[in-house]
């Protein structure tokens, strides 16, 4: 139960300080702050590679930061190869320390992919992770290629007509040897799941359903219920792919009904999504994954 | 040192290579790189360099090239990338940030026309879009002045008193493809003269620092403000560098502006790179005849070297700028500045502007005379005159 050992932080030193003007349920905040303790438990420490998005408007104003570890601001697209850099002098100099991409969708699935995956093909050091919140949240609201179906931003007025990019097949079809989906309404799997991650050498991606009530025009007190019915109904599997081969279901959903997880989020309205097309979207999901885990396991 | 027959590109990779090894005994050397034609050799020499201590990152863009770059040198180590034309534009948005971030990486452009229309020949559009990044650049003739001003880059990127980045460019295959005899330095002068990096501002891993914060107005202003003076500092510390480099490798790499008879020069031609060679080669012969003409070859481009091109043109009464690059609609580049230049200081002279040799024309001893021949006619300063086009004369 790494998650919820009482584990001292030192407020100097934590990952994310307090006193940052992060929005009220952020899913961003509340996974650096497992990152943070996951990293503690395990007396590891890492140097923080971020692109354009919230995640380095968190650090604030010069000369101060919210981040009590080395941080290092990247272009939009450029985070995986930055890291890559600066994991190739770590390993040069035996020094320790994860190097760790924290990115948005938009640089993850959007501008930075091509760069996200030439890292990938080089299996480079690093552990990159993608808080998905599904929106240009820093830019006040867009849709990007994680934004699902239905969807209304300020760039999809009427609701997105294209559904979700699937991030983890394009990560997993890289063969790299450890790609996991982390919920923070699962604290003990997300803390099991960076502890993997700290215990394997080479490219690491993670991904982060990551509720914005800003964005999801959701209210802050429903951040983890929302995404917890993301994981029940199987929208959001919560699993781990190892060498891209081998498949592990560390929660399995419970089939409860994706309806909730729609109805309490302004940004989609009545008629916007086809509530039928989800429920069979979410059984193929669930039943692939499933058959996945069962033919190539991960021992 | 040994003397060899090499290219452009060769004595550019050796050149980025022997600086990354000298840096073995501090925290090593990387680098991205990727290939585009005519700098390819560079990175394929730079790729097969067996580094006692560093990582060649071949990676998928010229964006990520400079990125991994700046990862590299954000952590102490010695970095450097080369690369030419759209390549160099599409790097951009990070060139720019390294210049911003203060990190001493050193580049080398090969000068290639930016497409459309494709060409891969030379032409200075594409460093020069990169102008105004917080870059030192420079513009080298010869092969040896490439070998030689990318070590001394290194150093004068590394002082403390200036910690920016350096641009080195040379002229499409006329330099990066043509082979010269070229001294090569022993690595053990190259160690002597590039002492271990030890970058102030550098991550590490056990402090708790972020580089790249929101910066407010007067912040930003000040960050500013810093590359100012630092560039302000440049024509002081280059001289230095390049007495060190004197001393160590027993020869000059060449003054900021370089000069070829303008002590009693009426008429001073303006020009950069091999432009300057034929340049100098018609001001020689027009010498031994009795003009009173000379040669003014920019090799510093940023900071640009305002003092000494004054200098240069001190008896002059008409400058003939020669830009291989043209800036739409405004004219070329090193015009602009080299008005700029005597803006204030000289109303009394003629600064005419000729665009020559774009897109990978040859800028032949026939065209300077040409420039030489209109320049002298004139009685006032007109447009910038597009000169050695010769429309139809190929393909009919």
């Amino acid at each position: 139960m790494a998650a919820t050992a009482p584990v001292t932080q030192d407020m100097e030193s934590c990952l994310l300080r307090p006193g940052n003007t992060n929005c009220g349920g952020c899913g961003m905040s509340t996974g650096l702050t497992m990152l943070g303790r996951a990293l503690a438990e395990a007396h590891d420490t890492c140097t923080l590679v971020i692109p354009a998005c919230c995640g380095i408007v968190t650090a604030g104003r010069f000369p101060t930061t919210s981040y009590g570890v080395p941080t290092i601001a990247t272009t939009f697209a450029s985070s995986a190869a930055v890291a890559s850099g600066v994991a190739s002098i770590r390993d040069l100099n035996g020094e320790p320390g994860q190097v760790i991409c924290w990115a948005g969708d938009g640089g993850t699935y959007d501008i930075g992919l091509a760069t996200l995956s030439a890292a990938a093909e080089r299996n480079e050091n690093i552990i990159y992770i993608c808080y998905d919140n599904e929106i240009y949240g820093n830019t006040g609201g867009q849709r990007s290629s994680a934004t699902p179906a239905g969807a209304r931003t300020q760039t999809t007025p009427f609701g997105k007509a294209e559904g979700k990019k699937d991030i983890m097949s394009i990560m997993t079809a890289h063969r790299i040897p450890f790609a996991a989906t982390l919920s923070i309404a699962h604290p003990e799997d997300f803390a099991q799941k960076i502890t993997t991650a700290l215990s394997v050498e080479g490219m690491r991606f993670l991904l982060i359903h990551s509720p914005c009530p800003t964005g999801w025009k959701s209210e802050p007190e429903d951040s983890v219920e929302l995404v917890r019915t993301a994981v029940d109904s199987g929208l959001f599997p919560v699993y781990e792919v190892f060498d891209g081969a081998n498949y592990r279901i560390n929660i399995s959903p419970s089939g409860a009904d994706p309806a909730e997880y729609f109805e309490k989020q302004r940004r989609f309205r009545d008629d916007d999504v086809d509530l039928d097309a989800v429920r069979k979207s979410c059984a193929a999901s669930t039943r692939r994954l499933r058959l996945m885990a069962e033919q190539f396991p991960h021992q | 040192m040994s003397v060899q027959v090499i290219t452009g590109n060769h004595a550019a990779g050796f050149a980025l290579s022997a600086a990354g090894e000298a840096n073995r005994t501090a925290r090593g050397v990387a680098c991205g790189i990727y290939p585009i034609t005519p700098q390819t050799e560079i990175v394929e020499y730079v790729a097969k360099f067996p580094f006692s201590k560093g990582r060649v990152v071949p990676v998928e863009s010229e964006h990520s090239a400079m990125a991994v770059t700046m990862g590299a040198s954000i952590s102490g180590a010695r970095a450097f990338t080369a690369s030419s034309a759209n390549g160099l534009a599409y790097m951009a948005e990070n060139v720019m940030v390294a210049g911003y971030y203060r990190l001493p990486i050193v580049m080398v452009a090969v000068n290639r026309t930016l497409g459309p229309p494709w060409n891969i020949w030379a032409d200075q559009g594409d460093s020069l879009a990169l102008r105004d990044f917080a870059w030192l650049q420079f513009y080298c003739e010869t092969n040896q002045e490439v070998l030689d001003t990318t070590l001394l880059a290194f150093r004068l990127a590394e002082d403390r008193r200036i910690m920016l980045p350096v641009l080195l460019c040379m002229d499409a295959f006329i330099v990066s493809h043509t082979q010269t005899e070229t001294e090569i330095p022993e690595q053990a002068d190259v160690d002597r003269y590039l002492p271990d990096l030890d970058l102030p501002h550098r991550i590490r891993y056990d402090e708790a620092r972020t580089l790249g914060g929101l910066a407010w107005p007067d912040e930003g202003l000040s960050s500013r403000l810093e590359i100012d003076e630092a560039m302000k500092r440049v024509p002081e510390v280059y001289n230095e560098c390049r007495s060190a480099f004197a001393e160590t490798f027993g020869h000059d790499p060449g003054a900021a502006v370089q000069t070829y008879g303008t002590d009693d020069a009426d008429v001073v031609l303006v020009a950069s790179s091999t432009m300057a060679t034929t340049a100098r080669e018609v001001v020689k012969q027009r010498r031994e005849a009795g003009e009173k003409i000379g040669l003014a070859k920019i090799k510093m481009y940023r900071p640009f070297p305002a003092e000494d091109l004054r200098q240069a043109c001190k008896t002059a009464s008409r400058v003939a700028v020669l830009d291989r690059n043209y800036a739409a609609g405004a004219g070329g580049i090193f015009w602009q500045d080299t008005c700029v230049a005597f803006q204030g200081h000289r109303d009394d002279l003629l600064i005419q502007n000729y665009l020559t040799g774009l897109c990978g024309g040859d800028v032949t001893p026939a065209v300077i005379d040409e420039i030489i021949g209109d320049l002298t006619a004139r009685n006032a300063v007109g447009e910038p005159v597009w000169m050695g086009i010769n429309p139809g004369e190929e393909g009919e």
